[in-house]
């Protein structure tokens, strides 16, 4: 557990001493508080549509946040052969994928705590009420949509060897599955078959990332979501991250370096 | 006592398995033992197969053949890595962490208890001389300072044995002094060192025995001293006939 820990530290480190982190919370606070500082309309409940771009704004940053960490962590290792120093330790590749993947989902929750916090400062700054447990259950589940997106781009990162590839179609999946993921059964009713049943295993093998999205709960003032409910989402992304990150180990393992 | 390094015919075919092209050999069926205490100079000339031995001691490669134990234990397993420090030939370090702040990860990766990880810091940052420059990061470094933090993460878990790729490959004349010291002072200690150079004048001065590789198989292993006398020249002449060059005919 300590040279997962190490590895986990080293990507933390890494994140906060790269600027793209900071880029995206100045620009999304930018954005946030200029659209705040106006009042279009004359509309009172104008703080709905801040909330939103705010949240969206969040997500979008969550998600560069986690693809960019998580795409470049094992190419980098290998382009800079940092990887040789560090295999020649005691280190299994497993441990290796392990640390990273932990390293890159707790930056990323840091990273969303600023930003979740700075949302509710602003939120309650214009709305004058604070609904801590709404705003944590939106934090929780983000934070483990993160962990399933995370585990798969550093599957990704050891099947592709440019970063930039496993980045972009990483991004491209993740927005799709979020945008029509949980419209694809009601596109497999109208569908003959053999598409029918493919469209169907589809819908069944994706993640639904779009389940972890509370955004709509939070603007508009929704009840809390159950808890065995929150449990159970968690339990669904965890073994998804399971599969996920077992996946990304086997294929290291069968990767031959050499210095 | 077992042999520190113990490598039985091991064989190494590269691109083995892959769309019907010819397997390349790069390990022929290589033999080699080093003894604890030895510094062991391990030469041969460009694609001979040194750097294909080293990844097999160091898991990096599987052999297709034979097997490689480090103090007894098959190279497969992580632990025999347990009591081996490695200097690759190139300094290859995470650029934005400072030397303590690399040290103090490759403790943590052995689980060294903090007080003692904070000591042996303290004092490989003395030994290569970096003391100075502990905080900054190491992307500012020269490269001997580089090659130095190299060294020092490599003694990182007081290792019984040093593997070490060409560990002055590019310094200065100072740099190669400073480093060829520590691994007199390593010797002193009673470390085994491993490692490869096409310094022969360096081998010369810091090892107790060398082997020569050519085209994946040993061509001769021994004290320098014995094959000297064996050979009636220096170990460059001993080089250069092993691996078939011959003078006359390159002129």
């Amino acid at each position: 557990m300590n040279t997962v820990l190490s590895l986990a530290g080293v990507v933390i480190k890494e994140l906060y001493r790269r600027k793209d982190f900071y880029v995206l919370f100045v620009l999304t606070a930018l954005i946030t508080l200029l659209l705040g500082s106006v009042n279009l309309f004359n509309d009172p409940k104008i703080v709905r549509y801040l909330k939103d771009v705010c949240l969206l704004l969040v997500w979008i940053s969550s998600l560069v946040i986690a693809i960019g960490t998580a795409a470049r962590q094992i190419p980098a290792e290998l382009e800079s052969r940092t990887i040789f120093p560090l295999l020649a330790k005691p280190v299994t590749r497993g441990q290796l994928i392990a640390g990273k993947f932990l390293g890159c989902w707790l930056a990323c929750g840091i990273a969303l705590v600023i930003f979740y916090l700075f949302f509710a400062v602003i939120s309650g700054v214009r709305e004058t009420r604070w609904p801590v447990f709404n705003y944590a259950q939106a934090l929780w589940l983000h934070w483990v949509m993160l962990g399933i997106v995370i585990a798969g781009v550093l599957l990704g990162s050891v099947v592709f060897s440019a970063p930039s590839a496993n980045a972009t179609i990483c991004f491209v999946m993740v927005a799709g599955i979020l945008l029509l993921g949980g419209h694809l059964n009601s596109v497999a009713v109208r569908q003959p078959e053999p598409i029918r049943t493919i469209t169907y295993l589809v819908y069944f093998l994706i993640p639904h990332l779009e389940w972890f999205d509370l955004r709509d709960l939070v603007i508009y003032d929704q009840d809390l979501v159950a808890w065995w409910a929150l449990g159970l989402a968690t339990l669904y992304a965890m073994s998804y991250v399971g599969v996920l990150v077992v996946g990304g180990w086997l294929v290291f393992c069968r990767k031959t370096l050499t210095t | 006592m077992p042999n520190v390094v113990e490598i039985t015919d091991l064989q190494v075919e590269y691109g083995a398995g892959s769309g019907g092209r010819t397997p390349k050999k790069a390990l022929r069926g290589l033999n080699l033992s080093v003894g604890a205490g030895e510094v062991f100079g391990f030469l041969g000339p460009n694609g001979a197969g040194k750097t294909t031995t080293m990844n097999v001691l160091l898991g990096f490669v599987q052999p297709s053949g034979g097997s490689a134990r480090l103090f007894g234990v098959d190279v497969r397993e992580p632990i025999a890595r347990q009591r081996i420090g490695y200097l690759p030939e190139l300094a290859y370090y995470y650029k934005f962490l400072s030397a303590e702040e690399l040290l103090r990860f490759y403790a943590g990766v052995f689980g060294i208890p903090r007080a003692e990880r904070d000591r042996r810091i303290d004092s490989l940052l003395k030994l290569v001389e970096l003391d100075h420059a502990r905080d900054r990061p190491i992307k500012t470094y020269s490269k001997g300072m580089q090659q130095r933090v190299g060294l020092a993460q490599a003694l990182i878990n007081d290792p019984d044995l040093l593997i070490l790729d060409e560990p002055t490959s590019g310094l200065d004349p100072l740099g190669r002094m400073k480093v060829r010291e520590i691994i007199q002072q390593l010797k002193a200690e009673g470390k085994t060192v491993f490692f490869s150079s096409h310094e022969l004048g360096e081998v010369e001065t810091v090892c107790d025995r060398v082997a020569i590789i050519h085209e994946g198989l040993l061509k001769v292993e021994g004290r320098i001293h014995d094959l000297v006398a064996k050979y009636h020249c220096d170990l460059e002449r001993i080089f250069l006939t092993l691996i078939g060059y011959e003078p006359q005919r390159a002129q």
